[in-house]
């Protein structure tokens, strides 16, 4: 039987039913249809499906969508207004992506990074990404992207 | 009138696709959804060999939710074929290759876990799971085999009856009384047995496909994470569902990776497109990790046995190969091909090795298919010949860079026909040796080793030169080797009539980043400003018909057509301005954008002739045709041939066996480089493949055909602190043969990469006496090795 929720998400307050067992990445995909989140594991170790929730870096994929009632939750689709957030840029300006797919999760781990260090080193950054794949780069263009995200958001350029 | 250093050929321009990745707008396969659609759960053997005795599906239909299970029988009686292969091998003696029939739903055995048998076709994802958890599968459990040597074994159980001694086929290459004599008269022989390890492709993105029918127009649309959804279409009209292609769109959209698993045509794509019609809504199906570990074909898993002749001065006289190759439990679509004519071609290296003779069987074994994983062949040839070089080297005493050298072929020596079939056309391999050493700071290595030595840690130096036959392929070529298809390109050049202009291209792009490159070398071409350029690929309703990307030939071949088809256009556009300018053909210039009549300052721009082009008042009708809207197909002459050398320094702790990528240099020679950012971003990641080849990753299976690596916490992925910086850097002798003078550079990282790293570990525990490691060189591996010769260390 559906349970009602009462959530905020990228910022606006949404009451929904929800059954029990779904996952809060396939309630955000497929109820609210915010799809830039992405399901790549089913063992909660590529990180593309991480989102925020209360400030807090989550795996999407490890939640339920009912322990997510009363929080705030930010999807990759929050961030910015309009356009790219500093730390989204710097992942074009540094080429730190190719396919896309691992990219929301990448940023959205990015940011939990600055959150906990406004400056990270090269090693905090290799660290703060130790739950996210890639397949495509290598990681090194998204360690520097990363970096000058961090750069940007402290108000220096990209 | 665009600036073509900020955004032509050469410009390190960002990428113009990213905002849409960036911003979680981007529309992979899953991210669609269809109105009514059903959501697809399979059935999978869980036995490596099995007889299907029955299959119960009442309490599975019974289940909230479910609206239908189909099974194989149902497939077979509606007369649907098996999955194909593209490449005939035609073995020893004019045999063929043994090509057993693969039905998309198993219905009568099971030969590898996860073999599909039936669909459970619900309303919800959780109601199919529920669904498929109440279909009775009445299994009789056959022995199984998963390993080559397994499956040849006098008596070994058969993958498939009809196939004697699990053999797909026993082909050879080469000049084999040529190797006999020059063995004979050699001064050395270094002799080396190796594995390339099996590997799980692991794009992110896993494997998805949703099919529709239309009952009104019979029409079908199917999404799907592919490479090439021409080949898909053609595959699945043409050989398994029977259907006229003109009723049938295939749309790869956004694909999150592919790496070569995304080329082939898999069981589900046929399956969802049948069912669409079968139950009259669309049906989606969406893989969980688990079942992209046991479906997506995985990559190499060869056994080889290699010997190395030289002369007294360290000149390679010949070399001889034997190679088992695994092909899983069906032919996938190019399997055939990967140990074989992406490989034994590619066993003279950078070298004159001047007598080359290889013998490959292709086994049959209860694993999943094996296929083409990003290098398919070429990683495995380049694995063999620069392990055993090197291990030359250490033999003779020569130094691994001096030994390399005086076997280069040099580069007066151009065009130079290999003795395994191929012609290079180009390439100066000194050039980047010299540089990759320079780069790597070679000189300075004793004093790093000291440096390590003295905490305690081993330093070790590997080098691997490598060489690619990329841009695939000279249809005239791929045919005369079995190739059922030609391996040309499309595409397709349409100005709208204000100036803007739409590429369609046969090649895809699952994060090359094409819709900047291609914009670039249309830009470049035709003057165009960058952001008026629309890069389209992917859509069978739009595209014209094209063989899609894999091995390295999207902008050689895919980028060369547009070339040609720019070429066209310039010609039509220099006709239109000879007559709005009133001037004979010949004299029309054009250049940066500009069609100008020779010698005056009569000029109209690439815009006013596209407008003009779509309202063509006076065109003379009996010589100039109205629109602006031109195609090429470009047929390669030749393959191409990347080169390049990479050397890597590991670190080696001798007390936990953990060895450490801290230097890393690579100079490719990729012949024209089109936006050197993507380039660079295409090594970096091919190299971190290779690196995980080399240090990480395996694929495992128990004896019975269990596969113990079925997850990311039992598969180890290269992550963010297993890679390094790199050292980076190009040299430049451009193809001969395609309008770009473009080699190629997807795959170069992930083939030239491993043996650089594994001859540095061993360069690392050759002073304790390791002289043979295997990949992955894990820690437990390496510690292993170090504990195992330790007795004859402390003997000597």
């Amino acid at each position: 039987m559906p349970v009602p929720l009462t959530l905020t998400i990228n910022g606006r307050q949404t009451t929904v039913a929800v059954e029990p067992r779904t996952l809060l990445v396939h309630f955000l995909r497929e109820q609210l249809g915010l799809t830039g989140t992405h399901v790549g594991c089913d063992t909660s170790q590529c990180g593309a499906c991480v989102v925020h929730v209360d400030g807090r870096s989550v795996k999407s994929c490890t939640m339920l969508a009912v322990q997510a009632d009363g929080s705030a939750v930010t999807t990759i689709e929050g961030l910015g207004d309009g356009d790219l957030h500093p730390m989204q840029r710097a992942f074009n300006q540094h080429h730190g992506l190719q396919c896309g797919f691992c990219t929301p999760g990448m940023v959205m781990s990015g940011l939990d990074i600055v959150a906990r260090h406004a400056a990270p080193s090269e090693d905090d950054i290799r660290d703060g990404l130790e739950g996210n794949f890639c397949r495509c780069t290598g990681y090194t263009n998204i360690i520097k992207s990363v970096h000058a995200g961090a750069q940007a958001m402290r108000g220096g350029q990209p | 009138m665009t600036d073509a250093t900020k955004t032509g050929i050469g410009a390190r321009l960002t990428r113009l696709e990213d905002k849409r990745f960036l911003m979680g707008r981007g529309r992979y396969t899953d991210d669609i959804s269809r109105p009514g659609q059903l959501y697809a759960h399979f059935i999978r053997s869980p036995y490596a060999s099995a007889r299907i005795k029955g299959i119960a599906v009442d309490r599975a239909a019974a289940v909230p939710g479910v609206v239908a299970v189909l099974t194989g029988a149902q497939m077979a009686a509606d007369g649907v074929g098996g999955l194909p292969c593209g490449w005939l091998v035609t073995g020893k003696g004019g045999v063929a290759m043994k090509e057993p029939p693969h039905p998309p739903l198993a219905y009568e055995r099971v030969r590898y876990v996860g073999d599909a048998i039936a669909v459970v076709l619900a309303e919800s994802r959780d109601a199919a799971k529920d669904g498929a958890e109440a279909v009775d599968v009445d299994f009789e459990e056959l022995p199984a085999v998963a390993a080559i040597a397994a499956a040849l074994a006098n008596g070994a159980p058969l993958v498939h009856d009809d196939v004697p001694g699990n053999l797909c086929y026993d082909w050879d290459l080469g000049d084999k009384a040529a190797v006999d004599a020059a063995f004979a008269k050699a001064a050395h022989v270094t002799r080396l047995g190796l594995v390339n390890n099996r590997l799980i492709p692991n794009a992110i993105e896993p494997r998805a496909a949703l099919a529709e029918y239309d009952a009104v127009t019979d029409g079908y649309t199917l999404y799907t994470s592919s490479q090439n959804p021409h080949v898909i279409r053609l595959l699945i009209c043409a050989f398994v569902l029977h259907l006229p292609e003109h009723k049938v769109r295939v749309v790869a959209p956004d694909v999150g990776g592919g790496f070569g698993s995304k080329i082939f045509h898999y069981a589900e794509e046929a399956v969802v497109t049948w069912a669409a019609r079968k139950v009259g809504r669309p049906v989606k199906w969406t893989a969980e990790r688990s079942e992209s570990f046991l479906t997506d074909a995985h990559g190499r898993d060869h056994v080889t046995e290699a010997e190395l002749a030289l002369d007294g001065n360290g000149r390679f006289l010949a070399l001889r190969v034997k190679t088992l190759a695994n092909m899983g439990a069906y032919l996938s679509t190019f399997a055939s091909s990967v140990p074989t004519y992406l490989y034994a071609t590619l066993l003279a290296g950078q070298y004159t090795t001047p007598a080359i003779y290889c013998e490959v069987k292709a086994v049959f074994t209860n694993t999943t298919p094996v296929d083409a994983y990003r290098g398919a062949g070429r990683p495995e040839a380049t694995y063999l010949v620069e392990r055993i070089v090197e291990k030359s080297a250490r033999e003779l005493g020569i130094d691994r860079a001096e030994l390399r050298r005086r076997n280069f072929i040099k580069p007066d020596q151009f065009p130079y026909q290999t003795p395994v079939a191929l012609t290079y056309d180009t390439g100066n391999y000194e050039a980047h040796l010299d540089r990759a050493l320079e780069l790597a700071d070679y000189r300075g290595f004793a004093q790093r080793r000291q440096d390590s030595e003295r905490r305690g840690k081993r330093r070790g130096i590997g080098m691997s030169c490598y060489i690619e036959a990329c841009g695939l392929a000279p249809s005239a070529v791929a045919g005369a080797l079995g190739a059922r298809a030609g391996l040309y390109e499309a595409a397709e050049i349409r100005f709208n009539p204000t100036g803007s202009v739409t590429v369609f291209t046969g090649s895809h792009s699952h994060g090359q980043g094409h819709e900047t490159t291609f914009a670039q070398v249309v830009s470049d071409r035709l003057g165009v400003p960058i952001d008026s350029i629309e890069i389209v690929h992917g859509d069978t309703g739009r595209i014209p018909f094209g063989m899609g990307t894999y091995g390295s030939r999207s902008l050689a071949v895919g980028g060369s057509a547009i070339v040609r088809a720019a070429d066209k256009i310039v010609a039509k556009g220099k006709k239109i301005a000879a007559h709005l300018m009133e001037a004979a053909d010949d004299d029309i210039e054009f250049s940066h954008g500009q069609f100008r009549v020779a010698g005056t300052d009569k000029v109209l721009p690439m815009a006013a002739i596209a407008f003009q082009a779509y309202v063509p008042h006076n065109f003379p009708h009996d010589k100039l045709e109205p629109g602006l809207d031109e195609s090429a197909f470009y047929d390669p002459a030749n393959f191409t041939f990347p080169s390049g050398t990479y050397i890597c320094e590991v670190e080696v702790d001798p007390d936990t066996g953990a060895a450490t990528v801290d230097r890393f240099t690579a100079v490719d020679d990729f012949g024209t480089i089109v936006n050197p950012m993507i380039v660079e971003g295409q090594v970096e990641g091919g190299i971190a493949q290779g690196i995980g080849q080399a240090l990480v990753e395996g694929c495992v299976y128990s004896a019975d055909g269990q596969l113990v690596t079925g997850t990311f916490m039992d598969y180890a992925m290269p992550r963010a602190d297993h890679i390094p910086n790199y050292r980076f850097d190009f040299t430049k002798t451009p193809c001969t043969h395609n309008p770009l003078g473009a080699k190629g550079c997807g795959e170069a990282g992930a083939i030239g990469s491993p043996p650089a790293v594994i001859n540095a570990v061993l360069d690392a525990l050759a002073p304790l006496g390791v002289d043979d490691i295997a990949m992955p060189a894990t820690p437990l591996a390496v510690w292993q090795a170090i504990q195992a010769a330790r007795p004859a260390k402390a003997a000597e």
